[in-house]
């Protein structure tokens, strides 16, 4: 087979911010394109393919793909669009990495952008799912984690002050990251002081809404000495989107006796096989996870395989996670600093590259070899990949 | 290109309006039909991939309704919007990059959306869609500027379309399959000069899916395998104003790669058929010049030669096209469909003796912005 390996070698992002009145969704894209494409050390012309993503009804734009050329860049070039709702980013980093893989191409973009200003993020949200058995019922994405919370704290004993934990660190961290759109040194308690939504989950709980957009350059492994950065190495990718209702989670754990969220156990078991992972927490240098909310910070560790389940909150509040911890997770400060939706699996892909080619500033973990990064979306969907500073000993699909 | 064969194909009957069935349900019917002919059960599959639009389904991740019916439980897989010739070349790429089997699916119900606004969605919300300009009106543009370039006459176009309905009277699973005239084409009213009823495609339900495999595995079940010689896409300017609408430069790159890839030097004599996304009759003429089966202006001329003829040398969209049943996205899957059957020699009724090589069309966009070209054939 023709399949190769897969290098990124530039990033661009744009500042996330709540609403980028001073430009529209094609200025947007373009942005995040010209930086990335600085990044990379490479004109338009150089590029072979361009992958785009978003979710369809924020903005309202039918064929995002057609209408969006001018700030891509993919006039007189191939250009495909991949979603699949909050995974949209991750999706179209893993479309990349295969528009590569696959030997067609040599040189791919992948974009994913939001301007959550211009949408009724819930209300679109809502109209993700079945209109006779889920919608009805259904009242977005707020809600359906607050299920997931409940759930866990049930099961767990965790507490509302260690998903607060995860609210400050991520926006702490965010204090690095001249990008991200909520920085703040907040404390828990402050967390705690902030209104209830959908109980257990409170507004500082929750991810922001941001516009925002981001673009990575995918190279193959006999194109990547073109470029001036060296390349993060795609190591590995997995997905899996099991489940098409709501209700999917809930029949899985409390009539099948199932687990959770097996979506990511089985896309983190494949991932980590493919990889050669079997202690993440010693293995794994640095982790840029989709967390829509704070709950997720601790319930996703123990899905990772980071520790046992139930040990999330222990994990955490050990310091592990934290910059200078064994795996700090978050350094840019992650979806509970910015989210733009469509942009933000992507965003997470672009930061773990940033760690492992050692262009982070201040946002840097000393010494990454390998990166994790998540999406999160769809019906408790995962997308995963992982990132390497060495060359990955063979190719894998 | 390394050689990726289809080795399975299935698709629904296309029907004005399937009631009684969901959209999740037409991919599970297609699905199940596209391993059915391959010899194989879903556990022989080791990627998914779909193919939708949250316009046209109504829903906001429409790719979710369908996790349960396409099989993709436990698996690796992925969602590419827009037409099937686009999802199913990435497909193409999941196979080249090691995966060993891939189903592909796409659906379609044009009988749950409201065209003119979904189709208003494509353009710029800003500079342009407060005309109230869609599918119907813009096509009108390109046809009008099209004609007027080449002369190409309205009686011309409706050629095409008498040719397609009539093809379509062999297609099983075609909507619209009729024995009409010109004079009826002519005399049907206008929807939007020049542009009239029988000219369009028809407002559609269906889906449809095929299996891929890689050289390694394409031996190892039921049918043989159609080799995929060539893929290329390419995407021309978005604003109307800033192309030439009478003629497609991202089709002609399209086939150019397509071709390159194939080994083909001369289409028009090397190209034993063609099935393109004939949405109105002015773009099989159209199209079949971007694709350089026949040159520039020569569309009119080619239907009135009879060489696009189901019995001509040429022949082209012996399926019926989108005219005889148009669910958008799975339309163009369902070209790469009609060829794979056509090289394979499962084309029944409708069969063209001494298929070697076919060439599929699909677009994305409004006026056929973004244009995909498939070439098939038997041999590796």
């Amino acid at each position: 087979m023709a399949a190769g390996r897969v290098g990124i070698v530039g990033v661009g992002m744009t500042k996330q911010r709540s609403s980028r009145r001073d430009v529209t969704g094609v200025e947007l894209i373009n942005e995040a394109v010209r930086a990335a494409l600085d990044d990379a050390g490479i004109k338009r012309k150089e590029i072979d393919a361009v992958v785009i993503g978003n979710m369809d009804h924020f903005e309202g734009i039918n064929y995002v793909d057609t209408w969006s050329v001018d700030g891509s860049g993919a006039l007189g070039k191939p250009v495909m669009k991949m979603t699949t709702g909050g995974t949209t980013g991750s999706t179209v980093a893993m479309g990349a990495y295969y528009h590569v893989a696959s030997g067609m191409f040599d040189r791919v973009l992948a974009i994913g952008w939001e301007k959550n200003s211009e949408s009724d993020t819930t209300g679109a949200i809502i109209t993700a799912f079945d209109p006779f058995w889920d919608r009805p019922t259904f009242a977005g994405a707020v809600a359906g984690l607050a299920l997931e919370a409940t759930l866990y704290m049930s099961e767990t004993g965790a507490t509302e002050e260690d998903a607060a934990y995860i609210a400050v660190r991520d926006r702490r961290h965010a204090l690095n990251n001249p990008y991200a759109h909520l920085k703040m040194d907040a404390k828990i308690e402050d967390i705690m002081a902030t209104p209830y939504l959908s109980w257990p989950v409170k507004l500082g709980d929750m991810c922001p809404r941001t516009d925002g957009a981001c673009a990575v350059v995918f190279s193959s492994e006999a194109a990547v000495a073109e470029f001036p950065n060296p390349p993060a190495w795609v190591h590995g990718v997995a997905d899996r989107h099991l489940w098409a209702y709501t209700s999917d989670p809930y029949v899985n754990q409390k009539v099948v006796g199932g687990t959770w969220f097996p979506a990511m156990e089985r896309a983190t078991e494949e991932l980590y096989r493919k990889v050669g992972i079997t202690d993440p927490l010693e293995q794994i240098d640095v982790a840029e996870l989709y967390l829509p909310y704070s709950f997720a910070g601790l319930r996703y560790m123990e899905s990772l395989g980071f520790c046992e389940r139930g040990g999330g909150p222990a994990l955490v509040r050990s310091g592990e996670t934290d910059m200078g911890g064994r795996c700090p997770v978050n350094p840019s400060g992650g979806v509970m600093s910015s989210n733009a939706i469509g942009a933000t699996g992507l965003l997470r892909v672009a930061e773990a590259a940033l760690q492992v080619q050692g262009r982070a500033g201040d946002r840097q973990v000393p010494d990454v070899k390998l990166a994790l990064a998540t999406g999160f979306g769809g019906c408790y969907w995962s997308d995963e990949l992982v990132l390497g500073k060495d060359k990955p000993e063979k190719v894998r699909g | 290109m390394e050689p990726v064969a289809i080795i399975g194909a299935g698709m629904t009957d296309i029907r004005r309006e399937r009631t009684s069935d969901t959209y999740a349900d037409l991919v599970f019917e297609a699905c199940g039909k596209a391993l059915d002919d391959a010899g194989m059960t879903i556990a022989d599959v080791d990627v998914v991939l779909t193919g939708s639009n949250d316009f046209f389904d109504g829903r906001t991740i429409s790719s979710m309704a369908v996790m349960d019916a396409c099989g993709s439980y436990d698996k690796n897989v992925s969602t590419v919007e827009g037409d099937g010739t686009f999802g199913a070349a990435h497909a193409v790429m999941r196979v080249l990059a090691g995966w060993g089997t891939c189903l592909y699916c796409v659906h379609h119900k044009g009988s749950e959306s409201v065209m003119p606004l979904i189709t208003n969605a494509m353009f710029d919300p800003v500079f342009e869609r407060f005309l109230g300009i869609e599918a119907v009106t813009s096509s009108a543009l390109q046809a009008r500027a099209y004609m007027d370039r080449y002369g190409i006459t309205e009686e011309q176009c409706a050629k095409v379309s008498v040719k397609n309905h009539g093809n379509a009277l062999k297609n099983p699973v075609a909507q619209l399959a009729m024995e009409i005239s010109v004079d009826d084409v002519m005399s049907s009213p206008y929807i939007s000069d020049p542009i009239k009823l029988l000219d369009c495609s028809p407002v559609s339900d269906g889906a449809s899916a095929i299996v891929l495999a890689g050289r390694e595995r394409a031996g190892a079940f039921a049918r043989k395998p159609v080799w995929v010689k060539g893929i290329g896409y390419n995407c021309d300017a978005f604003h109307l104003g800033d192309r030439d609408l009478a003629r497609s430069d991202a089709l002609a790159a399209a086939a150019k790669k397509a071709y390159m890839d194939a080994g083909i030097s001369e289409p028009a004599t090397e190209v034993d058929i063609a099935e393109v996304s004939d949405v109105f009759s002015y773009m099989e003429l159209m199209w079949l010049e971007g694709l350089g089966l026949c040159g520039p202006g020569e569309g009119g001329a080619l239907i009135d030669s009879g060489r696009t003829a189901a019995g001509g040398d040429m022949p082209v969209n012996v399926s019926g096209g989108c005219l005889s049943g148009n669910p958008v996205l799975v339309s163009g899957l369902n070209r790469i469909i009609e060829c794979a059957l056509q090289v394979r020699g499962d084309a029944g009724a409708r069969q063209v003796e001494g298929v070697g090589t076919a060439v599929a069309q699909g677009f994305n966009g409004p006026c056929g912005q973004s244009q995909c070209v498939w070439v098939l054939g038997g041999d590796v």
